[in-house]
């Protein structure tokens, strides 16, 4: 089976290697990863090729994570793609308006493998 | 409408006596979990003052509007981003300001997370960083501080919520 690509938004850096440590360490064969810094970057990221799992950060700068997942839903072939955010914000209103607009999950920063683990491994079953 | 914009609600929570302790767990859980070590008290911290030539800013607004920071040498910031990273010998000097944002960045939304008016209703900035130590930071109009100093493999490191009125 083909190993799962993965698309990291996050607008820091040190944040998006922890994320892809995180993955691997809780021992999800995942492919490629690619790391956008925002939304804008994240939306090019989709309109030039597919993934399997997207995990969004939501504050950014430039273009906000629910902003992303708004203007992804519009891209033809990213529709389906599952939108897992991972975030300091706390605020059940914002996580209910990411799931509303199309978000799979919600991890809070500071986070575990573990977590990651809990909340991704399901939408990642569904591709074997 | 995304109720931290809630007129209503904006700097209506007042920092109480709780509150130095709250951040101090919530500063602790953020460096058990993301950097998998404690930390301690920081002897004599009473007679100390905050300092270091790094410091991390995330700004809230909504219930509660201030500042949390976090300061500390740079040599403490690079050991911390090397932890975070799991990094052996020297770390990329661009990815220290970058992991102190995101540390300060997490205890913040920990610390709002833990009490119940400011999770649904205060907002976090995108984090700044300041790098030197010659500076004041000073709260127009002036406000409480919640400052708590804590020991990070024996070095200082401070953690500041400078509360507006």
């Amino acid at each position: 089976m083909k190993r799962p690509r993965v698309l990291i938004v996050d607008d820091s850096s040190v944040m998006r290697k922890i994320v892809e440590r995180s993955l691997r360490q809780a021992g999800l064969e995942i492919g490629d990863v690619v790391e956008a810094g925002n939304g804008i970057e994240a939306l090019a990221a989709v309109r030039e090729g597919a993934f399997d799992l997207i995990l969004s950060d939501i504050n950014m700068p430039a273009m906000d994570g629910l902003e992303f997942l708004r203007q992804m839903s519009k891209i033809e072939g990213a529709k389906g793609t599952p939108v897992v955010m991972v975030t300091t914000e706390g605020s059940e209103s914002r996580v209910v308006e990411a799931l509303s607009i199309g978000a799979k999950g919600y991890i809070r920063k500071p986070f575990t493998p573990d977590q990651i683990k809990e909340r991704v491994s399901p939408l990642l079953e569904v591709l074997r | 409408m995304n109720p931290a914009l809630d007129y209503k609600v904006q700097s209506s929570v007042r920092p109480d006596s709780n509150w130095t302790t709250i951040l101090e767990i919530g500063a602790k859980e953020v460096f058990q979990i993301m950097l998998h070590t404690e930390l301690t008290k920081l002897p004599n911290v009473e007679e100390l003052n905050a300092s270091g030539d790094v410091t991390a800013m995330v700004g809230m607004a909504g219930a509660l509007c201030g500042v949390m920071s976090i300061r500390c040498t740079s040599h403490t910031a690079e050991k911390i981003t090397g932890r975070m990273l799991g990094s052996v010998g020297a770390v990329d000097p661009k990815d220290v300001p970058d992991a102190i944002s995101e540390i300060c960045n997490m205890v913040a939304g920990n610390f709002k997370a833990k009490i119940t008016q400011l999770a649904e209703h205060c907002m976090l900035s995108v984090p700044a960083v300041i790098r030197g130590d010659d500076y004041e930071m000073v709260t127009v109009p002036a406000g409480d501080q919640v400052i708590v100093g804590m020991a990070y493999e024996g070095a200082p490191i401070w953690f500041c919520l400078a509360v507006h009125t």
